[in-house]
């Protein structure tokens, strides 16, 4: 290679004839690690071959690889063996996994000891330099790439002939755009289809029908139910409207004590909300408007619902106004009454926009 | 014609010769073995991530023969009894069943778990290495931007993995990762209907992160370590300075055998470990989550840690939301700054910092040795403002655990994490700067002054001395020479210095030998290993 011919001419070093007779193995190889511009600088044996120390380190080595076999012939057995079907309370499946692991990731170090051991104390310690070639760069070399790569160009004469480079670059424009359109057209999907950002399960139905508060067995809610402080999520009582189909709709329902009840008709007046509430019942999504997860902590002495994902709180009595965290506007009140059978039901759908915030919400 | 007898010891010379013949491996072969590399425990964090890497081929492609990545309705009649008869996705009752109907399943879906931590752990350590150390510096940029790349697409990787069960605190992750991309002004809820196929959570994500997660992402993840570690090959690694390393060599040990060796030893300590982890230590308990349902969480729902400074930079954000009056109105929503816009400033500083340095600095040089944190204080202090406010982030993700344990207010906690990413930060950078100052001073005066001896000389006029041992043969009579500091370690007590004698070695019984003089590249003995007279399994010489 003409690389390092040159560098054993700046050396002043003739290439080494590996036939030549007498040279031994060790020769050959420094000969090797020269031709790469390496030199082998220092070489010493860690042990002396026979003696005691090198007995004792191969007793190491070979008791890891030894001890591998036998934690590896161990896992096979657990695995094989061991009663490993999962059943209730304490037993002895619950050990099974663990002492796969035991057997399995001793094992592996075993053998990882073991090869370190092998290598790092029975192998000669050496120190070897190498060239990096990294500053000498070929100026030649770029002159000779370079005018070759300019003359290619020259002659495709796309400078001569500016048809070509135009019509090409019109050509292939759009069957790039090809490519991308099966996955665009494919994926994409129309976020405001059926309404759906802005209608939750508790729509009315076609009718005019009011949709009741069901439980999460399915239960219609009767105010009853809920003792005063209290509260209960519901879901609307659609088909599968205790479900992720309507992930937008769950929703809490609150019975307040007395004085909060008035504090909250209050604040429903003042946004205009005066007709929300039923008696002292109030529903509010529970769907937080800053990330969605269900706002469902509720802390009744102090009426306000925390969203444990990252900590924004409500305050009920105030229209579920956001009070501290990162939430930036409150939760949309339902409003509800109680139908002739005694059950609660939606007067309408929510009147504000469920869920966390998005560029076009109103 | 006489049959020839089948020489069974020329097979593998014959072989060598027939395959070079065929393909002219021996130059490039010998290339390869000879090739150096330096040696210092740091050059293998970055290891660990690429054998954690391996594992998790291993374990994940083990996993798929399992996985339903389907959200099809199910009802649960496994021997997890508590679950059965629930109502859950076929996704999550296969990630049951993998925990307690496969054989080994729960070993290999927590070793896959354990494994991605670490990839991520090593590849932040690995990271940080290769920064304090100005390793990323010419003409190394490309691999510095591979890597902080390979960080990123480690992060979706993990999170698209850890959704696939579809248990009740993934659901959440996802349903949080859903409001991210619908807080995007503009297109925002067309992404997010396009990603999931119409309303959150819909039908079809399972699948669609599926194939991400077992198909795009690891080729991608695949591709860019071939070509981070191909670029590590042609450059050659950066070493240490130290006796006889310039910027123009590489000083340490062939590849072949005992680099290579230590590396294949290396692999199987990680593998074991995380093994071991896999097998002892519970991770993702996915059965006691229950289901993914919309109205269910529980206090305490934290990500994998190396998502948590995204979840604690929206905990700390205030609710400042962008009313634009035009129409109907628009909204930024708070949530979009600090999940969408903060990841993208991280990403562009992180990846441009080589150049921004280069060019503050008007640097042009290629750099192949490495400086210590200490020698250069405005970037460790630079790194140090950059890891405190991870680490604030990070603490902030899991504010509410903190606060529950400790029994600290949860508003205390947001208010200290807001306080704090603003004010330790500035506090890291100042403090690392002055102690990198006062460590690179006590450099300098142990070379001018030398080593401290602990011995105590009574002058003759009543005056107490500590005896100073110089580092160089006094120049001018009064022990104080001026040695140049060449960038690597000082030697600050006696027994670096061969005075002592090193610590007592051996386990159970001390290992007397005398000291082991400093190995200096600069003229040591060449010797051949001592010959032997045949190569064969070696028990021949017995």
């Amino acid at each position: 290679m003409s690389t390092h011919t040159e560098h054993q001419a700046q050396q002043g070093r003739e290439p080494l004839d590996v036939n030549t007779p007498g040279l031994t193995r060790f020769d050959i190889v420094r000969e090797g690690a020269r031709r790469d511009d390496i030199e082998i600088v220092h070489y010493e044996p860690q042990v002396v071959a026979g003696s005691k120390a090198e007995r004792r380190l191969v007793r190491l080595v070979a008791g890891l690889f030894l001890l591998t076999g036998l934690l590896a012939t161990a896992f096979l057995v657990i695995y094989i063996w061991w009663p490993w079907e999962y059943a209730p309370g304490r037993g002895s499946d619950k050990y099974f996994t663990p002492l796969l692991g035991v057997t399995l990731g001793l094992s592996l170090l075993g053998v990882g000891f073991g090869i370190l051991a092998w290598g790092k104390k029975l192998l000669p310690k050496e120190v070897s330099i190498q060239d990096r070639h990294e500053g000498a760069v070929a100026e030649d070399e770029r002159t000779i790439t370079g005018q070759t790569m300019v003359y290619m160009a020259d002659e495709l004469g796309v400078k001569r002939r500016p048809l070509l480079g135009a019509s090409l670059l019109l050509g292939l424009a759009p069957v790039g755009a090809v490519a991308a359109a099966p996955l665009v057209g494919g994926l994409i999907s129309d976020p405001h289809k059926n309404n759906q950002m802005f209608t939750t399960g508790f729509a009315p139905a076609e009718g005019g029908q009011k949709i009741r508060l069901i439980r999460e067995d399915g239960r219609p809610v009767r105010p009853s139910d809920i003792s005063a402080g209290g509260q209960l999520t519901v879901f609307p009582g659609v088909e599968h409207g205790v479900s992720n189909r309507h992930a937008d709709s769950p929703t809490l329902l609150i019975h307040l004590r007395d004085s909060d009840a008035q504090e909250s008709r209050k604040a429903n007046e003042r946004v205009g909300h005066g007709d929300y509430m039923w008696g002292n019942y109030a529903a509010f999504s529970k769907i937080c408007t800053h990330a969605g997860c269900p706002a469902s902590l509720y802390e009744q002495q102090t009426n306000r619902l925390l969203c444990p994902c990252h900590q924004s709180q409500f305050l009920i009595t105030d229209n579920a106004r956001p009070v501290f965290g990162p939430a930036s506007r409150r939760l949309p009140q339902l409003p509800i009454e109680v139908d002739s059978e005694g059950f609660f039901v939606a007067k309408s759908d929510y009147t504000e926009t469920v869920g966390p915030d998005f560029w076009e919400r109103p | 014609m006489k049959r020839r007898k089948f020489d069974l010891a020329a097979v593998p010379g014959n072989s060598a010769v027939a395959l070079d013949d065929r393909f002219q491996v021996a130059t490039p072969l010998r290339r390869l073995l000879n090739k150096v590399f330096p040696d210092h425990w740091s050059f293998l964090l970055g290891e660990i991530a690429l054998f954690s890497f391996i594992v998790l081929l291993l374990t994940g492609t083990f996993l798929t023969f399992f996985f339903e990545p389907s959200m099809t309705e199910v009802v649960y009649d496994g021997s997890y009894a508590p679950l059965r008869g629930t109502p859950m996705s076929a996704a999550y009752a296969s990630s049951l069943d993998l925990s307690f109907e496969v054989r080994g399943g729960l070993i290999m879906r927590q070793m896959h778990h354990w494994a991605a931590l670490l990839f991520m752990a090593a590849i932040v350590v690995h990271m940080l290495r290769v920064f304090f150390t100005g390793a990323f510096r010419k003409p190394r940029e490309t691999n510095w931007i591979i890597g902080s790349l390979l960080f990123w697409v480690g992060f979706l990787a993990g999170f698209t993995g850890y959704s696939l069960p579809d248990d009740g605190l993934s659901g959440t992750g996802l349903r949080i990762a859903s409001a991210i991309m619908l807080s995007i002004p503009v297109i925002g809820s067309w992404v997010t209907s396009s990603i999931f196929g119409g309303e959150f959570p819909g039908t079809i994500i399972i699948s669609r992160f599926f194939i991400a997660h077992v198909l795009l992402i690891p080729a991608l993840l695949l591709a860019l370590i071939s070509v981070h570690l191909g670029l590590v090959f042609k450059q050659k690694h950066t070493q240490w300075p130290g006796p006889g390393r310039t910027n123009g060599n590489v000083v340490g040990e062939r590849m072949f055998p005992r680099y290579a060796i230590k590396q294949g030893g290396f692999f199987m300590v990680v593998f074991g470990v995380i093994a071991l982890m896999g097998g002892l230590f519970q991770i993702n308990p996915i059965w006691l989550f229950g289901p993914y349902e919309a109205w269910v969480v529980s206090a305490a729902s934290q990500p994998d840690w190396y998502v948590m400074f995204l979840d604690g930079s929206t905990r700390l954000m205030p609710a400042w939301q962008i009313n634009i009056p035009i129409g109907d109105g628009y909204v930024i929503p708070p949530l979009f700054w600090p999940t969408v816009v903060l990841p993208g400033i991280l990403v562009g500083l992180s990846t441009l910092y080589p150049f921004l340095e280069a060019r503050h600095l008007k640097d042009r040089k290629s750099h192949n040795l490495l400086q210590r944190p200490r020698d250069v204080p405005a970037r460790t202090a630079a790194g140090a403002m950059a890891v405190s406010f991870y680490v604030v982030l990070t603490l902030s993700g899991a504010n509410d655990v903190i606060a529950d344990k400790f029994q600290i207010s949860l508003n205390a906690m947001t208010w200290a994490g807001r306080i704090g990413l603003l004010i330790v930060p500035p506090l890291a950078y100042y403090v690392t700067y002055r102690l990198c100052l006062g460590l690179q001073q006590h450099d300098r005066e142990v070379l001018a002054h030398g080593v401290e001896t602990g011995i105590i000389r009574r002058m003759p006029d009543g005056r107490f001395v500590e005896v100073h041992q110089p580092l160089s043969a006094a120049p001018h009579g009064d022990g104080h020479g001026e040695l140049e500091y060449t960038g690597w370690v000082v030697p600050k007590k006696m027994n670096r210095l061969g005075a002592l004698g090193p610590a007592v070695r051996g386990f159970f019984y001390p290992i007397e030998k005398p000291a082991e003089a400093p190995v200096s590249p600069g003229h040591p003995p060449v010797e051949p290993r001592p010959e032997r007279e045949e190569i064969g399994s070696g028990e021949s010489r017995r």
